[in-house]
């Protein structure tokens, strides 16, 4: 590092000062440029931040009261905690976190405000209502006194029913984000006046990728809510079909996870390399990512349903194929993510076969927090490729090792990625300095250790045949024999881990409040929003990466490919039948 | 477009090895004939099934453990209901060792799970759907059933027995409402 100072030469650009009218030169930041986006920004981080407190909250709970360590509600109510984990991390903390993260990368790469003042409010709106109805929902059914409840996990599997007010703000959660997809291609339709023949900025080629595999994939769940559960819940039609309503689920249940993975990766392609010290390897490949994942994300969801009767093994094994083959691209960023921080910590001096790891700025918060999600991706992602093998998959289907399995994914990829980089972007968005900045530098390290203790245990608990999502896994019947370590011990990592993890949420929401309140604006910040060109770069690679419209008329094709002849068997009897009345009635 | 020579490399390794997972599944399934459940089992009237209206269809019968109508091994009928599993929570399943044993599980009310503990046997219960799949226990022993998926408040108390006991002792009456 040739000056000492956390920026080093690499990583800064001279577009980033501006000269004031006394002579000095300030930065400009994020907030500076753009205050209408950075708006929109600190409003999605901020619903996103107050869900993941909630939700984190809960989440200790559960995991205290799962492992017997300290039970103070009743085990009936721990279903209700477990659905408000569930929807406030895995819905509203994401899709909040992503449409901020979406704001901000369009809005960076593009170089342009969002368009239209209108419609963001109307998404912005949108989304917060749909969220306020689905989490009222779900914790009225913590009062006796107030007759709604919506104890149906994530997954409202139907029959058992939930409020009507709770699909209705579900749906409008995806359709508000719906519409922030809009501005975003409406933002980019401007920049394209103006640009007529420049390649799509990456990050913007990331947004709306990720968006269309979103548009894609959220049919599904638009229809099962829309058309078939809300007016089963109204009680305007009978019965639904158990079947057809999980497998339209699940048509939007795995893509999901690819929504929150891929901002994740959006992060680590184009603003790890920067905190790394250098620069991106491949620009081209990093489109042939994100064009697989659009093809590929959808016609996969049957993975999730292997030991589901009702549905043809050929079916599932189309299902499994697509989804192997969309490890490639997974395992493409991985190469990636290592190539770009090996050359950023080369840039900065190291040297050997991997002593170049000792030269990476562990001590900043957001280098530390994406390269330690990225590690325990890394094992996410080979807990996965169990779940992906049709035939493994029975030995640990719905048993803890699937939610020790996605919490390294989206509980670490995603969610330890989206703390990190607020690390870098809050100060860029707000105009304020990091404070707390030595609970921030520790904070990814707390959830590093919870989570290897949680998730570990976790995963030798369904090995064991433990099930996930049970409040009490202690039977009169039978005991559980652990094939590794011992039952009592996993129980025990559990409760630490959920308990380190809660603790590292808080520590993430302390910087966040105190940075809020105590930061002052226009503060000189400690980042930068410069973000280095690619090694190489877009203007080599084929335009075809570019063409938005036939990548998504090929998902939309593999999507038929896959979906048609098992959609068509289920609803040849009859949409509604064979059909179960709901439950509670 | 210039693609480094390590990233072939990587690209053709990834590759492989996507090849080679799904080679292990087609040998798991080919070669050991590891069991998976389909649609081999049929639709079924979830509302006759919580009547107890077991002679209106033909794929299900009364729950119960029976001999198989072709004399080769046993069928096991399981009705799956908030929170238990009949037969298997008031008594214990029992099957011979060594038999062919074909399970038909399904629900009277809403989406359970049938899981014998630590074991590969593993199937969602659907109402509307039965799941059928066959099982060859090579030993005899006791196995705790866990409903997997989450049924409703008294879920975590939603389990049953499974035993597997000697041809000599077995009894093709026991369990069950027959």
């Amino acid at each position: 590092m040739a000056t000492g100072h956390p920026d080093d030469a690499v990583t800064h650009s001279e577009d980033e000062y501006a000269e004031a009218e006394d002579g000095t030169r300030h930065r400009r930041a994020f907030v500076d440029r753009y205050p209408d986006a950075a708006r929109i920004v600190r409003i999605c981080l901020g619903i996103s931040f107050a869900a993941f407190g909630v939700g984190a909250l809960f989440g200790l709970i559960q995991a205290l009261h799962r492992t017997g360590v300290f039970r103070f509600i009743p085990s009936s109510d721990y279903y209700t905690i477990l659905t408000g984990h569930g929807v406030l991390l895995a819905l509203v903390f994401t899709t909040f976190g992503i449409a901020g993260l979406f704001q901000w990368a369009n809005t960076r790469s593009l170089g342009i405000e969002p368009p239209n003042a209108t419609l963001t409010a109307a998404w912005l709106g949108t989304m917060t209502l749909g969220t306020l109805l689905a989490a009222g929902t779900i914790l009225a059914g913590l009062f006796d006194a107030i007759p709604a409840s919506a104890d149906v996990l994530f997954t409202f599997y139907a029959p058992l029913k939930a409020h009507p007010l709770f699909y209705v703000g579900a749906a409008l959660l995806i359709v508000g984000s719906w519409l922030a997809g809009a501005s975003y291609f409406l933002q980019y339709r401007a920049w394209r006046s103006e640009n007529p023949d420049a390649r799509i900025p990456l990050q913007s080629f990331m947004v709306m990728t990720t968006m269309l595999m979103w548009y894609i994939s959220t049919l599904g769940v638009a229809v099962e809510v829309v058309v078939l559960l809300i007016p089963w819940s109204l009680g305007l039609i009978q019965q639904v079909d158990p079947l057809l309503t999980r497998t339209l689920f699940w048509y939007f249940g795995h893509p999901v996870v690819y929504f929150w993975l891929l901002p994740a990766y959006l992060i680590w392609y184009t603003v790890l390399p920067k905190l790394s010290g250098g620069r991106l390897f491949s620009d081209p490949l990093a489109r042939v990512v994100f064009v697989l994942f659009l093809i590929l994300s959808t016609p996969v969801g049957f993975h999730h349903q292997y030991t589901d009767p009702g549905i043809a093994s050929g079916y599932k094994f189309v299902a499994m194929t697509n989804t192997f083959l969309l490890l490639l691209p997974s395992l493409l960023t991985l190469f990636t993510v290592v190539a770009s921080m090996e050359h950023g910590a080369r840039q900065r001096g190291g040297s050997g076969y991997l002593g170049w790891l000792k030269s990476l700025p562990w001590a900043k918060p957001a280098f530390a927090g994406i390269a330690l999600s990225g590690i325990m991706f890394a094992a996410g992602g080979f807990s996965g490729m169990i779940n992906a093998g049709m035939n493994i998959n029975y030995l640990i289907h719905n048993t803890l090792w699937v939610p020790g399995h996605f919490h390294l994914t989206v509980g670490t990829a995603f969610a330890l990625t989206l703390m990190a980089v607020s690390y870098w972007l809050v100060p860029q968005v707000t105009g304020k300095r990091l404070q707390l900045y030595g609970v921030a530098s520790l904070q990814p390290y707390v959830w590093f250790v919870g989570m290897v203790l949680m998730s570990n245990a976790m995963h030798r608990a369904g090995l064991a045949g433990i099930p996930r999502r049970t409040a009490e896994p202690q039977y009169d019947q039978f005991s559980f024999q652990a094939v590794a370590g011992s039952v009592g011990e996993m129980r025990i990592q559990i409760a630490i881990g959920g308990t380190l993890l809660f603790i590292g949420a808080a520590m993430f929401l302390a910087v966040m409040v105190a940075t809020w309140t105590m930061g002052k604006p226009n503060s000189q910040l400690r980042v930068n929003s410069f973000l280095p060109e690619p090694m190489s770069g877009a203007t080599d690679s084929p335009r075809v990466l570019d063409n938005l419209k036939l990548w998504a008329a090929v998902a939309i094709l593999l999507v038929a490919l896959a979906y048609g002849l098992p959609l068509f068997d289920m609803v040849a009897d009859g949409v509604l039948s064979p059909g179960s009345l709901p439950v509670p009635a | 477009m210039h693609v480094h020579r390590f990233e072939k490399l990587w690209f053709g390794a990834s590759l492989v090895l996507i090849v080679a997972f799904i080679g292990t599944i087609v040998y798991g399934a080919i070669g050991p004939g590891v069991a998976m459940v389909g649609d081999d089992g049929g639709t079924i009237n979830a509302a006759t099934v919580a009547d107890g209206n077991f002679e209106r269809t033909d794929n299900f019968r009364s729950p119960g453990v029976y001999e198989s109508p072709d004399g080769n091994g046993v069928d096991v009928y399981i009705v799956a209901r908030q929170y238990l599993f009949n037969p298997g929570t008031a008594q214990p399943i029992e099957v011979p060792r060594g038999e062919e044993v074909t399970f038909h599980v399904t629900s009277a009310d809403v989406t359970h799970g049938f899981n014998l503990a630590g074991t590969n046997v593993n199937t969602m219960v659907i109402p509307g759907q039965v799941s059928q799949f066959d099982v060859t226990f090579d030993e005899t022993g006791e196995y705790g059933i866990v409903c997997h998926e989450y049924c409703g408040s008294g879920h975590h108390t939603m389990a049953g027995q499974l035993h597997v006991v000697q041809q000599s002792q077995f009894d093709a009456t026991a369990g069950g409402d027959n």
